[in-house]
C-alpha cells in the first residue's frame, strides 16, 4: 500500500521516519501505519531520555572525578558502567518517606510533574533527518512552554515538603528560573528570525552555517540561561548542599528521589539536544543522509560535555550575583542580539526574502565582533557593580522571634 | 492540512499519556515493593519529622516570603508578555517591510525604558 503524508509536512522528506512509515504501510492500513511509526518514535524518545539520564549520571561522575583529580565510580562493571543500575536498585530498596506535616498529594505528584514535561519536550526535536514525533509549526514556542512546567514542579516540591530549607530552595529556584526565562526566550528570537520559522526541522535546514557561528551572543545567552534553568553548578543556589541541605528535594527519598534525580540528569540530555538542534545544526552532517542520528548524538554529546565542564570549572554564585547576571548582563546581551540580527536580516535578505550562505557568512563576521565587544562591555559594567555591593549587616535580630524570611 | 494538524497533536497526546504513565508506574512499583517486603516501610514519628539540622524541628515552613521575589515576578511578567508579541513578528520578519521593524523597535524601546527605570531605582539589586 502506498500511503501519502501531507505534502507540507516536513516528515514527508527522506529519512528514518519515512522508512519506518513505508515499512509499516506495506502491512497495515494507512492510519495504523501512521500510529505504528509514531509509537516506535515514542518508544525511542522515552527510552532515549531515561537511558540518557542513566548514562549522564555515570558520565558526569566519572568526568567530574577526572576534573578533580580522582577516579570516580569504577567498581561495578567495566569502568563502573553499571553504577546507574546499582544506584537505581539501591534507591528502589530504600524506604520512601513522606514527612508527617507534608501536603501528601502534592508531595507525591512532584516526581511525575518533573519527569513528564521532560519527556514531552522531546516530541518536537528532530533527532534524525526529517524525523521527529511531530513537526509542529510552533516548535520553539512549544519547547519554551513545556520547559516552564518544571518551575511549578520545583515549587510544588518545596511547598509540599513543609521543610524550611526545601521552601528556601524552591523560592530561590523560582526566582532564578523566571529571571533566566526572559533572556533565554529573547535569545531564541534571533534564531527564529533567521530561520523564518518556529518549526525545529526548518531551523535545522536553515543552518547552512551553524547558528553557533551566526549568532554567538544568542548561543552564549541560551547556554548560560539553560545552565541556570537546570539548576547546575554556577547557578545551583536552589539546592546548594553547603547552605540549605539539598534545597527543594531535601525530604525526598527512595524512588521519588530517584525520579527527581532522573529528571535533573534527563534535563541535561534534553537541553543538550535542543542546543544541538538550534545552534549546532542538529542532524545535518556529511556522509549518508541516514546517518543524521549519529551526528545528532555526537553534537548532543559535545554539549553535554560542555555542561559538565562548566560545572567542574565555576564555583557557585551568590543569589544577588545570579540575579545581576541575568537582569544586567544576559538581558542586554540578548536584546543587542535581537537588534543586530533584525537589522542584518532586514538589509541582507534578497528579493525573495531568503538568506543565502554568503549572507550568513557576513552575519557571522559582524556578530562575532559584536559578541566580543558586548560581552567585554557589559562584563566590565557588572563586575564593577557587584564588587561595590555591600551586604547590609544583620540588625535588630531578636533571638527567639520566629519570623523567618526567605533570602 | 487540518487532518495533519490533528495527527501531529494526537501523537503528542499519546506521548503525554506515556510521559505521565512512566513515572506513575515507577511510583506504583515502589508501593508494590513495600507490600511484598522488597523495601521497608515502617515509619516512626521521629523518622517522619522534617530534617532541619539534626535536633527537633521547630515550627513549620509555610511562612512569609521576602518581597524581593515579587518585584522580579512583575518584571518577568512584563517581559514575557512582550515575548508573546515578538514571536509571531520574528517568524514572519524575513518577509516584512520597514514599518514592522520600526514598530517593533518602538515597542521594545518602551519596555527598555521601564527596565532602565527599574535598574535606576535599584530594583534589580537583591540586597537593597
Amino acid at each position: 500500500m502506498n500511503c501519502q503524508l501531507a505534502p507540507d509536512n516536513i516528515l514527508y522528506g527522506n529519512g528514518l521516519y519515512r522508512l519506518l512509515y513505508d515499512a509499516a504501510g506495506t502491512l497495515l492500513p494507512c492510519w495504523l501505519a501512521y500510529l505504528a511509526a509514531g509509537l516506535v518514535i515514542i518508544f525511542i524518545l522515552v527510552n532515549g531520555v531515561l537511558l540518557g539520564a542513566a548514562v549522564i549520571t555515570w558520565t558526569e561522575r566519572r568526568l567530574l572525578g577526572r576534573f578533580q583529580n580522582r577516579v570516580g565510580p569504577n567498581r561495578w562493571g567495566p569502568f563502573g558502567l553499571l553504577q546507574p543500575i546499582a544506584d537505581l536498585f539501591k534507591l528502589l530498596t530504600k524506604e520512601d518517606l513522606t514527612p508527617a506535616g507534608a501536603d501528601r498529594i502534592v508531595f507525591a505528584l512532584v516526581p511525575i510533574a518533573m519527569v513528564a514535561p521532560l519527556i514531552l519536550m522531546t516530541a518536537v526535536i528532530p533527532f534524525a533527518q526529517n524525523t521527529a514525533l511531530a513537526s509542529l509549526n510552533v516548535g520553539v514556542l512549544y519547547l519554551l512552554a513545556i520547559s516552564s512546567v518544571t518551575t511549578i514542579a520545583i515549587f510544588m516540591a518545596g511547598w509540599s515538603s513543609n521543610n524550611r530549607y526545601a521552601m528556601f530552595g524552591a523560592a530561590r529556584a523560582v526566582a532564578v528560573l523566571i529571571s533566566y526565562e526572559v533572556p533565554v526566550v529573547l535569545s531564541l528570537l534571533g534564531v527564529v528570525m533567521v530561520a523564518g520559522s518556529m518549526s525545529l526541522g526548518q531551523v535545522v535546514e536553515a543552518q547552512a552555517l551553524p547558528f553557533l557561528l551566526v549568532q554567538p551572543l544568542a548561543f552564549f545567552v541560551f547556554l548560560a540561561g539553560m545552565s541556570a534553568e537546570l539548576n547546575r553548578t554556577p547557578f545551583d543556589v536552589a539546592e546548594a548542599e553547603s547552605e540549605i541541605i539539598a534545597g527543594y528535594h531535601t525530604e525526598y527519598s527512595g524512588i521519588k528521589f530517584a525520579l527527581i534525580q532522573a529528571a535533573e540528569f534527563g534535563g541535561v540530555v534534553v537541553v543538550s539536544a535542543i542546543v544541538a538542534t538550534l545552534f549546532l545544526g542538529g542532524w545535518s552532517g556529511p556522509l549518508s543522509e541516514y546517518l543524521g542520528w549519529l551526528w545528532f548524538l555526537l553534537k548532543t554529546g559535545v554539549v553535554v560535555f560542555l555542561f559538565i565542564w562548566i560545572r567542574a570549572t565555576y564555583p557557585r554564585l551568590r543569589i544577588d550575583q545570579i540575579m545581576a547576571f541575568s537582569w544586567k548582563f544576559l538581558l542586554p546581551l540578548s536584546l543587542i542580539n535581537l537588534l543586530a540580527v533584525s537589522l542584518e536580516v532586514f538589509f541582507l535578505r534578497g528579493e525573495t526574502g531568503q538568506l543565502t550562505a554568503t549572507d550568513l557568512g557576513i552575519m557571522t563576521g559582524i556578530n562575532l565582533v559584536l559578541a566580543v565587544a558586548a560581552i567585554a562591555f557589559f562584563g566590565n559594567l557588572i563586575r564593577r557593580r557587584v564588587k561595590f555591593e555591600t551586604r547590609r549587616p544583620a540588625q535588630n535580630v531578636v533571638p527567639g522571634v520566629s519570623t523567618i524570611e526567605v533570602s | 492540512m487540518l487532518e495533519d494538524y490533528f495527527r501531529q497533536y494526537g501523537l503528542i497526546a499519546i506521548l503525554a499519556l506515556v510521559a505521565v504513565a512512566v513515572p506513575t508506574s515507577m511510583l506504583a512499583f515502589s508501593w508494590l515493593a513495600s507490600r511484598v517486603g522488597i523495601r521497608p516501610a515502617n515509619p516512626t514519628p521521629v523518622k517522619l519529622e522534617t530534617y532541619e539540622c539534626g535536633v527537633e524541628t521547630i515550627g513549620g515552613a509555610w511562612n512569609r516570603f521576602n518581597f524581593r521575589y515579587y518585584l522580579y515576578a512583575i518584571l518577568f511578567v512584563i517581559f514575557d508578555v512582550e515575548v508573546v508579541f515578538l514571536y509571531p513578528w520574528a517568524t514572519k520578519f524575513i518577509r516584512l517591510e520597514l514599518f514592522a521593524l520600526i514598530e517593533m523597535g518602538v515597542f521594545v524601546a518602551i519596555l527598555l525604558v521601564g527596565w532602565a527605570y527599574a535598574w535606576r531605582k535599584r530594583d534589580l539589586e537583591w540586597g537593597s
